[in-house]
């Protein structure tokens, strides 16, 4: 049976690897390579490493540490962050990435969308959608640029209308990030993650609010999602990778061992 | 670490994933080398297929390279991983191309039905298949990663590890000396190491 991924997310700016809350006020939480390795021993199924910075700093990701990580790691690992054409997303799978993850650069040209797809397959590419509940209009909206604070902007895209647009340009797997959970730890957002669900037919990640190992269970008998990612509960010890996925086999979540 | 003289070539495919196998096969101690020149993967003692990326894709990059006569006479121990284990095939329907014909069988689609979602996408637990050196030492219901959307059905025959995703399909074909896993075991933590160093420690 297909197991569900924990997806512990390294937020990288200048080679470390950084935490902050609701995007702001990063705090280091020690260096890439290591850390990498330390959650591919205690047995997180996948992991993501997001440039927060590279999107808004109009640079590609620094690309020396991505080998550096592929050479110590045995598990499949996401890059994300300033990808903007086929060639920046080639370099880094030739560097020994497994997958590509795109999103302001998505929504500013969303053709790259399909030329990603065509040239790797859409195994490789994987989008990201920061999305935000606005409570005034009820309706959820992709931001963009959420990196930089200044320089975050609405979107004109509902998010459910850009989670079927991605996926008609070949995204093979999305990853939404619910902003207004970001860092809160007070549970994912399951009545969001439904509502994506029931348009996805692609492997839906969820990411944003896990605080503690019922978010995670509820994430995934609730929310149908394939994977779900998570921050600070893994880089500040509050939820230990063996004892999260024993508690997610109790609850009958099909979990690796 | 072990130190090994074995000569490895990991044929030089073009495809994504040749650094990830080729490090891997370094985290066991040898000293694999990138090639697509002749000489040099006819006389390795091991050889890998990467794969990833479409069936025509890969046919295309083979046939640029000269390799596919090349590869369909090696005699060695050859593995092909992921897409690189759909190209020992007759024949794939991604695409619609012939592939090199080693092992008898068509690629097909992967069905997304009851909810599943493609790609087959993460990790999903084997039966290995009658007794086979490569998967020495790993039991029923060990977890690899898998990341595709085409498939090799099971074959009574050269089936020897298979998994279910909708379907029951080959997670594992071995016919002579060729072998291919539809996984990624450069991607499957301890599982992936032990299959690749029972790879790398078959006598022919």
């Amino acid at each position: 049976m297909l197991a569900k991924r924990i997806i512990p997310c390294l937020d990288v700016r200048d080679g470390k690897v950084v935490k902050g809350v609701q995007f702001r006020n990063h705090e280091i939480m020690g260096d890439i390579v290591p850390l990498a390795q330390k959650y591919a021993e205690v047995g997180a199924d996948e992991l993501v490493f997001y440039d927060i910075t590279a999107s808004s700093d109009a640079r590609v990701v620094d690309k020396s540490w991505v080998s550096r990580v592929a050479e110590v790691i045995d598990i499949p690992f996401c890059v994300a962050g300033g990808i903007k054409t086929v060639d920046d997303a080639r370099r880094i799978l030739l560097n020994g990435a497994d997958k590509i993850s795109i999103n302001s650069p998505a929504l500013a040209n969303p053709e790259l969308i399909t030329e990603m797809e065509q040239a790797f397959g859409k195994q490789c590419v994987v989008v990201g959608i920061d999305s935000y509940f606005n409570s005034d209009t009820g309706s959820y909206q992709v931001k963009q640029y959420t990196g930089d604070e200044s320089r975050t902007v609405t979107t004109s895209w509902n998010t459910l209308d850009w989670v079927e647009e991605v996926q008609r340009r070949g995204a093979g797997e999305i990853v939404l990030n619910c902003m207004n959970k970001d860092g809160v730890r007070d549970g994912y957002d399951l009545e969001q993650l439904k509502l994506v669900r029931e348009r996805c037919d692609v492997p839906l990640i969820a990411s944003g609010g896990a605080g503690t190992m019922q978010h995670f269970a509820d994430a995934f008998n609730d929310a149908d999602v394939d994977g779900a990612l998570a921050a600070s509960v893994f880089h500040k010890a509050i939820i230990d990778m063996q004892e999260l996925k024993s508690f997610l086999r109790k609850q009958n979540v099909a979990i690796r061992y | 670490m072990v130190c090994s003289n074995l000569k490895i070539v990991i044929v030089d495919t073009g495809c994504a994933n040749i650094a990830s196998v080729k490090y891997a096969v370094e985290r066991l101690g040898y000293s694999p080398i990138v090639s697509g020149d002749h000489e040099v993967i006819r006389s390795a003692d091991k050889v890998f297929l990467p794969g990833v990326g479409s069936a025509g894709e890969a046919m295309k990059n083979l046939a640029e390279r000269n390799l596919i006569e090349l590869v369909r006479n090696l005699t060695q121990p050859v593995l092909g991983i992921c897409l690189g284990m759909q190209l020992l095939a007759e024949y794939s329907d991604e695409s619609h191309v012939d592939m090199l014909d080693l092992v008898p069988g068509t690629v097909k689609a992967m069905h997304a039905e009851d909810g599943l979602r493609l790609p087959h996408m993460g990790w999903n637990s084997i039966t290995p298949v009658g007794v086979n050196p490569l998967f020495k030492g790993i039991p029923t219901g060990t977890y690899f990663y898998f990341v595709h959307s085409f498939c090799l059905p099971v074959s009574d025959v050269y089936t020897v590890a298979s998994c279910e995703y909708g379907d029951v399909f080959s997670a594992a074909v071995c016919k002579d000396n060729f072998y291919g896993v539809q996984f990624h075991p450069e991607r499957s933590a301890e599982a992936g190491a032990k299959l690749l160093k029972n790879f790398l420690e078959l006598t022919e």
